[in-house]
């Protein structure tokens, strides 16, 4: 029998990073001290980014591709699984939960991304979605003591097992019509055939909308997102509200731009309109929240929103702009989170809006970083949401839909309204209750690089905007 | 580069005053909580520097030229072809000068008047003098949106946190207010930079043509913006609100420098880049204007409140500047940028005042004074200047201003300079009425004893009074700033080509889907 190894180069980083996630859940067994997991779990991930330099190619019989698309993604996966770590090590210490799974979870579905990202065929897509999804519904659920987790992580599971069901319900279509799952040769197959306007290719095309409409939290497949948001550990939910989302836009993007490239016209109406329905119950509800987790679950479901402008924008400019956008969402999102983080101490909950209250008083540092987040979440310059948004407003108004960016602009300005609140929570009440800060030294390095990041990206964007192109090059 | 002159000067002036200030809040941020009087030194020295370094913007500048002056220009942003692009014309220029000095008033009047979070506001009130500059000085419409956007969270800061019992609400009402104006005109911004090609550059943007259907949506996207700013009616009602609660410096800012972005953003964009949709548009902003002009004046007869009395004022007196920048010839559009500076000198002053007795006394009811001429003397003969400039006295600046208006606006049209000529009528009405109230009559019982001005307010009002005679004696030493970019501005407005005739559904059609 001859069997030759398929080229593992493009795949490395897969591989070396599946290596970290093993050696680290055995390394529980061992290291007693959890901080010391945490740390080797970030230098695991650093060792793992440095390997995607020599990964470009595709392999496993075109079933895997390594390009610039899928290397900016995994960049930001990397960004995000190291600040949410950083953040987790004090946090879930406080929570009284300090498994040493935890991190290897989160490298789980960390590798789950990254095959999303990277997947040209449907059927590594689907492999990738699982192993992410099923590793976050146990880390949602992983404050065991609370129901809240529980019932979060239940709740995460259901509906997800639903929306993966009608992932495979529209591969399954597709595979009938076509023949085949590889992303590349589905397109191929359905110019073709002249497929474009077939309602069964139109029906798998909305089941898979469905499915990754899911993953990005759009409305009004939304629903799961607050409830999670709200019971998930916060470390968590920043993790979640980033990563799994990048990896939905990252599949969103690949599928809908290269294997059905030649049904634009069919599938951008179906996204204009989960868009504007995304931007309005996102922004909307958002102003009666008084959790702030749940205000950020909202506000994360219109974050969604705007990066759909990007894809249907339907060109590489469009795509640039929803990458760029993602990376500065990352920073922006879990610079937040780590200060939301912060106010959680043994015994207070630290979750409600009124909690934050006078926090400027005691606490001026915490208060202005928050300051600087919520501005950026708003898209106010100087900051990197300003940007972003910029980015996305221009590519879709370049692909002709002005009026679908003034609908996006208004309801930018009504999100000013309840990002602004917690500023004027901070800011212009007087402190009820004392309220201290868990600092570390995991937080002090998240906030600080967030921060740099978020002022850096909105001042000097050249940097961020020509990697996203460049990575966009070949695509 | 032949539309503008480089900056004639050995160092780059304007980027100097524009992050001065920022280098000051920069140095305010890493003191100690405690050390108070340092922070307030600071704040003093940069804003006072600033000015002193903005002054050869005033000696050197070029009066024969409508170019840009003081040109600085450096590639920023490669991928969307932004530059770092600063330089001033005649329009500009004063209002540079006008902002620096707001600065240094600001933080005089606010020595002794701001106890708690006092690094904070001065960091707070130095970071807006800098965007504000920034805001007339950015020839880069991204750098300009950045200026205009970001001076917002300082702003807001100011209003909410040391304003007054309803700061809160006057905060958010006027950054949501400006937001939702500010976003449409950001649109406006995107779709005039795919037009043109992929340029922000505001010289080159406003030097090409546009299909009159375009020019007509962008005009209203643009007005969006620049209307809730200046504030025009009927988007004004943030103004009351806004000024009333907020501090007495941030009222300063507000009335003498915020607002008048709005009629810079008509002058410097409305007008140049939509010059037939303008002329078409012209009867509505006349109209808008007079209502301004007579609604805001007959809304202060109404006032108890001083500082609510002066905001509706701020409302009229802006009606005159939109009135003579839409009459659209050279006396109106002279005198508005003239009563631009002038309301900036004369409200910044009037709001200066209302802070000096309410450091004292902590009310601004008008019924809470009366007699006051008795009890501070000096300060009613520095509140009399400024209320007859208000009113537009001859040899004082409200004069030259609302006299060069009225005559636009009867040049443009009989009916508006009648209109307007009454709200001069009401505006003294109800300023002499107001200083009746406060300074004769029965001495109220309560104001007794109260110490006159002291040396420091004294100082911060003198520059003022120097100004509302130096513009109302000799005006031509600030009009010569303007003739030629304003000739240039009618120019450009005046030769476009004729107004089309254009149904409305096919405007929207080529705008909205093309």
């Amino acid at each position: 029998m001859n069997f030759q190894l398929p080229n593992l180069d493009p795949v490395t980083p897969e591989l070396v990073m599946t290596s970290v996630a093993l050696v680290i859940l055995l390394l529980d067994l061992i290291i007693k001290r959890k901080e010391i997991v945490a740390l080797l779990s970030i230098a695991g991930v650093l060792g793992v980014a440095a390997t995607l330099i020599g990964s470009s190619g595709t392999t496993f019989g075109g079933m895997f591709i390594s390009d610039g698309y899928s290397t900016f993604f995994k960049l930001i996966f990397f960004v995000n699984v190291i600040l949410s770590v950083l953040i987790s090590i004090k946090y879930i210490a406080v929570e009284k939960v300090n498994y040493g799974e935890y991190y290897g979870l989160i490298l789980f579905a960390t590798i789950g991304m990254m095959l999303m990202a990277s997947a040209a065929d449907l059927i590594v897509l689907y492999l990738g979605l699982e192993l992410m999804a099923l590793s976050t519904y146990v880390l949602a659920g992983f404050i065991r003591h609370e129901a809240r987790s529980s019932e979060a992580a239940l709740k995460y599971f259901l509906l997800g097992a639903f929306s993966s069901a009608f992932l495979l319900y529209g591969i399954s279509i597709i595979y009938g019509l076509t023949g085949t799952t590889n992303i590349q040769a589905i397109a191929a197959f359905i110019v073709e055939r002249g497929l474009a306007g077939k309602s069964a290719l139109l029906l798998s095309v909305m089941l898979l909308t469905v499915a990754f409409g899911f993953k990005i939290a759009a409305a009004p497949f939304h629903m799961w997102a607050p409830d999670v948001y709200e019971g998930a550990p916060t470390s968590i939910t920043a993790f979640m509200s980033v990563g799994p989302k990048a990896a939905g836009f990252a599949v969103l993007g690949r599928v809908f731009m290269v294997a059905f490239a030649s049904v634009t016209v069919d599938w951008s109406k179906i996204l204009i309109l989960l868009s504007i329905l995304t931007m309005g119950i996102g922004n909307v509800v958002a102003l009666s929240q008084t959790n702030i987790k749940r205000m950020l679950a909202y506000s994360s479901i219109a974050h969604a929103g705007y990066a759909l402008l990007g894809i249907i924008a339907a060109n590489n400019e469009g795509l640039a702009s929803m990458m760029s956008y993602m990376m500065i969402y990352a920073f922006m999102n879990i610079g937040a989170f780590a200060v939301i983080i912060m106010l959680r101490s043994e015994g207070f909950k630290g979750e409600g809006i009124y909690d934050y209250e006078g926090l400027a008083k005691h606490h001026p540092l915490a208060a202005a970083l928050m300051l600087i987040f919520m501005f950026s979440l708003t898209g106010i310059p100087p900051t990197a949401g300003f940007v972003g948004k910029l980015y996305l407003f221009m590519a879709a108004i370049n692909a002709g839909y002005t009026w679908l960016v003034v609908v996006a602009v208004i309801f930018s300005a009504i999100s000013a309204f309840f990002y602004l609140r917690i500023v004027m929570f901070m800011y212009m009440r007087e402190p009820r209750t004392e309220v201290g800060l868990t600092t570390s030294a995991g937080t002090g390095v998240v906030l600080g690089i967030t921060t740099v990041a978020v002022l850096f990206i909105g001042v000097f964007p050249s940097y961020l905007l020509g990697f996203a192109r460049l990575a966009l090059a070949g695509f | 580069m032949e539309q503008v002159i480089m900056n004639q000067l050995g160092y780059p002036i304007l980027t100097t005053i524009i992050f001065l200030p920022v280098l000051g809040s920069l140095f305010i941020l890493i003191m100690r909580r405690s050390w108070e009087l340092p922070v307030k030194w600071i704040a003093l020295t940069t804003s006072v520097l600033t000015f002193i370094v903005a002054l050869p913007l005033f000696t050197d500048f070029d009066k024969t030229t409508h170019k840009m002056q003081f040109v600085e220009r450096h590639s920023w942003i490669q991928q969307w072809n932004i530059n770092y692009y600063l330089g001033v014309d005649g329009i500009s220029v004063l209002l540079v000068l006008l902002s620096a000095l707001s600065a240094i008033l600001c933080v005089l009047i606010s020595w002794d008047s701001i106890k708690t979070k006092v690094k904070e506001f001065y960091i707070a009130i130095l970071l807006t003098t800098a965007a504000m500059i920034g805001v007339f000085c950015s020839l880069d419409f991204f750098l300009f949106y950045l200026f205009w956007e970001a001076m917002l969270i300082p702003m807001f800061l100011i209003i909410g946190v040391w304003g007054g019992p309803n700061r809160v609400y006057a905060a958010i009402k006027f950054f949501l207010y400006t937001l939702v104006g500010s976003v449409l005109m950001l649109v406006g911004i995107i779709v005039l930079y795919l037009y043109s090609g992929r340029s922000f550059d505001i010289l080159e943007l406003t030097s090409k043509s546009y299909p009159y259907s375009m020019q007509l949506w962008l005009f209203w996207a643009f007005f969006a913006a620049f209307a809730v700013k200046v504030p025009m009616w009927p988007v004004h009602t943030w103004l009351p609100d806004a000024h009333t609660e907020a501090p007495t410096a941030g009222s300063v800012i507000l009335a003498a420098i915020l607002i008048k972005m709005g009629a810079y953003g008509f002058l410097r964009f409305s007008l140049p880049l939509f010059p037939e949709a303008s002329k078409a548009m012209t009867p509505v902003m006349l109209t808008l204007s007079i209502i301004a002009i007579i609604y805001g004046a007959v809304i202060c007869l109404g006032q108890t409140d001083l500082k609510r009395l002066i905001a509706y004022s701020s409302v009229s007196h802006m009606g005159f500047v939109t009135l003579g920048i839409f009459a659209l010839n050279i006396q109106g559009m002279e005198g508005g940028i003239l009563q631009m500076i002038n309301h900036g000198v004369v409200t910044g002053a009037l709001f200066l005042s209302v802070g000096i007795i309410y450091d004292r006394t902590h009310s601004r009811q008008i019924a809470d004074y009366g007699g006051l001429a008795t009890v501070m003397p000096t300060y009613a003969a520095f509140f009399m200047v400024f209320t007859l400039a208000s009113i537009g006295l001859p040899a004082t600046n409200g004069f030259i201003g609302e006299f060069l208006i009225l005559l636009g606006g009867f040049t443009a049209n009989k009916l508006v300079g009648v209109l307007a000529a009454t709200g001069v009528i009401i505006g003294a009405a109800y300023m002499l009425w107001l200083y009746q109230k406060v300074f004769f009559m029965q001495t109220n019982q309560k104001i007794l004893g109260l110490p006159d001005m002291y040396v420091r307010e004294a100082l911060t009002l003198a520059p003022l009074v120097a100004l509302v005679f130096w513009i109302g004696v000799y005006p031509n030493s600030f009009l010569s700033f303007m003739h030629p970019s304003v000739e240039n501005l009618l120019q450009r407005v005046n030769t476009a080509g004729g107004i089309q005739e254009i149904s409305v559904a096919k405007a929207i059609m080529e705008v909205m889907f093309r």
